[in-house]
């Protein structure tokens, strides 16, 4: 076909940009780095200090409050089934990685996404960088990341931050949007503040979707998990990578499994949250 | 009208507009120089056209307009929620279209409450927090709080009802939630927005009865909002007809019954008219003598003894009427050895429901031995009209409404467990007149 007919060098700019930031706001991210990895090094440390068996419990425990003693027992199950499966070490580093990312994200995405159900200013800039983070594939974060932030885990955790920022913020945006007017209205006919008004009705009303938002943040952080595993972030990711790279079944399998079984147990716990505050007392 | 009042007014409306839409100062000007509402449709949708009245206090003050007439819109303006895009809402002594959001957000803790139309309480909330909302606003002590709290739920009659969640009650005891919540406030003012549209005609006649006595005992000045002119008639001191954003009307109910001041009006009240104005549902009573199709013969005429009636209705077991059996028949069929009352049964093959006018009703009302039965949506038995009912609710109508027959639990037939279910059962089929979804 031969040449271009023209040839639009966006990918050189951006590197220019990255460069430019590379040089000036070193320090900058030196920090965030050193915040970063040490918030996961803590978690770390925390989940894998302890004997397996009291890290289980407390899950088990979790689960049960959350929930029911059911999926306790499922929880002890689970994870005594990671366990048998040699990988409770990569397990325990996924996990870490798993909540400090979606701690992040959420405390970043739940105001986001009060701000933008607040101000349509902000919810017509905020919807397309979304759209373009939600889409954008997940790899091609992890370059600027190794960029500013070297190999590691950090740089896992902040694609994986930005990865899942969009369903926090969405869902906080649909919640908080869709709270019954009538009861607003109440809030605001018997003298409410604006502050009040978003503390005592919107947030609580709103409080289903925002869990919603927060389970489908973390859903996304476990699936960006192995991809982190390509940078360096180590955990299971780590291990299905390896798997892949010198084609053993065995660790891709039970590594693999090690995924399944902490997303359910992830998923369930946070996904009765959100129902066990407003809804679960429609009946009693 | 009245122009002689010495008291100052509760609250001054001074040609107020709201035009929704960018261009609503343009269309204000418009509007003022004599443009009519649709000449204006293209720089926005003009909601209230030139409100101007005075409501007095202690007066219950009722806005009545079909839905899009710009009463509920008008009332959200009294009390800010929508800001006026012209004209002023005076409270006391304070225009409030000329305070600060702070100073507004004080008017609306002190001087002016509200009562919603699907109840707006926080479901998250107990009923005794919810009552105490207001209170929680104003910054009143936890203790106090509840205190005051408590005793208003007793004068809406909700005593030890407290520790429950909105969901676990009624939508009549609902409404009686958000009663107590704007009247914990202690305001002198009272918005109700189409408060009791959302109820079933029995709970709302009911809540009509009991606002007008605490009306009396508690001296509120109430401004009530309805598209119901039963309603109207019955709680209004004064009522404002509005139509397509204005104003049409001013009067006592008498006054807009006997001198509508034009074509609209008296249409409107031509239209809806005395036994037009009232339908089934309003003056249904309980049905007393109701058998189960299941409790067979034996039961239906120890059921008609116990009521001292010569009739009964028959109902399955999801309430829904499947006809009426008679003393003598039942006598009959026992003679006979049946037992099974599906062999008798009379049917109707036309069903009354609770928006069935009553100037249908009194042919019917003749032909029928039985008292008429009414029935909700799905088939299900909801009151009964007997021909003294039909008779004693037409000869009210022209005294303004105010007579209306009140259903007492304790005259239903002895059985509560009846009185309960008819209830329950009709709160299913709501019978909304018009059916307006805000």
């Amino acid at each position: 076909m031969g040449e271009n007919l023209f040839r639009i060098p966006v990918g050189k700019w951006v590197e220019t940009v990255l460069d430019w930031i590379t040089a000036n706001f070193n320090a900058f991210f030196d920090v965030v780095k050193t915040v970063f990895q040490d918030f996961n090094d803590a978690l770390v440390w925390v989940l894998t200090a302890p004997p397996f068996w009291a890290i289980i419990l407390v899950l088990a425990l979790l689960a049960w409050l959350a929930k029911s003693w059911k999926l306790g027992i499922g929880t002890v199950i689970g994870l005594l089934f990671i366990y048998g499966m040699n990988q409770w070490q990569n397990s325990m580093e996924t996990l870490a990685l798993v909540l400090v990312a979606s701690v992040i994200a959420v405390v970043i995405s739940v105001p986001l996404g009060i701000l933008t159900a607040k101000s349509k200013i902000v919810s017509t800039i905020v919807k397309p960088i979304l759209d373009f983070l939600q889409t954008m594939p997940a790899f091609v974060y992890l370059i600027p990341a190794i960029l500013l932030l070297g190999i590691g885990a950090v740089p896992g955790i902040v694609a994986t931050i930005v990865f899942s920022l969009a369903p926090g913020t969405r869902f906080t945006e649909l919640g908080i949007r869709s709270v019954d007017t009538e009861v607003l209205e109440a809030g605001q006919a018997f003298g409410a503040s604006p502050g009040r008004i978003l503390r005592q009705i919107q947030i609580p009303l709103a409080l289903p979707t925002i869990m919603a938002g927060i389970n489908q943040v973390i859903m996304l952080s476990l699936s960006m998990v192995v991809i982190a595993g390509m940078v360096g972030a180590g955990g299971l990711g780590a291990a299905v990578y390896k798997a892949l790279t010198t084609l053993n079944t065995p660790l891709g399998v039970e590594s693999g499994l090690s995924v399944v079984v902490l997303a359910i147990i992830l998923d369930r716990i946070t996904a009765s949250l959100g129902q066990s505050n407003v809804t679960g007392r429609s009946t009693s | 009208m009245n122009t002689t009042e010495a008291a100052q007014p509760a609250l001054r409306v001074n040609n107020a507009y709201k035009v929704f839409g960018r261009r609503g100062n343009e269309a204000v000007k418009l509007l003022k120089a004599g443009k009519s509402r649709k000449d204006v449709s293209s720089l926005g949708t003009a909601a209230v056209i030139d409100a101007s009245f005075d409501v007095k206090p202690g007066e219950i003050f009722v806005v009545m307009g079909l839905s899009g007439s710009g009463k509920s819109t008008l009332i959200r303006m009294l009390n800010g929620l929508w800001p006026m895009t012209s004209g002023s809402v005076v409270i006391g002594d304070t225009d409030i279209a000329k305070i600060s959001a702070k100073k507004l957000r004080k008017v609306r803790q002190q001087r002016i409450s509200m009562v919603f139309q699907h109840f707006a309480l926080l479901p998250h909330r107990t009923v005794l927090q919810n009552a105490a909302y207001a209170l929680e606003i104003q910054g009143v002590g936890a203790a106090e709080r509840t205190q005051r709290a408590n005793k208003v739920l007793d004068v809406v009659g909700l005593n030890g009802w407290g520790d429950k969640y909105p969901s676990e009650l009624s939508g009549g005891m609902q409404q009686r939630v958000g009663l107590a919540r704007a009247l914990a406030a202690e305001t002198d003012i009272l918005l109700m927005d189409e408060a009791f549209s959302a109820l079933d005609p029995l709970i709302r006649r009911d809540m009509q009865e009991q606002l007008a006595s605490l009306q009396a005992e508690l001296g509120k000045t109430i401004i009530f909002i309805t598209h119901d002119l039963n309603e109207a008639m019955f709680l209004g001191d004064r009522i404002a007809v509005m139509r397509d954003g204005e104003i049409v009307q001013i009067g006592t109910p008498d006054d807009i019954l006997t001198h509508p001041a034009n074509d609209y009006v008296s249409a409107f009240v031509r239209d809806v008219d005395r036994t037009r104005v009232l339908t089934a549902g309003t003056v249904m009573e309980a049905p007393r003598a109701v058998v189960n199709l299941s409790g067979g013969a034996r039961n239906a005429l120890r059921t008609m003894r116990d009521l001292q009636t010569s009739a009964a209705f028959v109902v399955d077991r999801r309430r829904v009427l499947l006809g009426s059996v008679r003393d003598r028949e039942v006598m009959a069929l026992l003679e006979r050895g049946g037992s099974e009352l599906e062999e008798i049964i009379t049917s109707s093959n036309d069903p009354i429901t609770a928006d069935t006018a009553l100037n249908d009703l009194f042919g019917r009302s003749v032909e029928s031995p039985v008292p008429l039965p009414v029935v909700d949506d799905e088939g299900r038995l909801i009151g009964a009209i007997a021909r003294a009912t039909l008779l004693s609710a037409l000869g009210n109508v022209p005294s303004s409404t105010s007579g209306m027959p009140v259903i007492t639990p304790g005259m239903t037939a002895g059985s509560d467990e009846g009185t309960a279910g008819s209830l329950g059962d009709a709160e299913q089929g709501s019978t909304d007149i018009e059916g307006e979804v805000r």
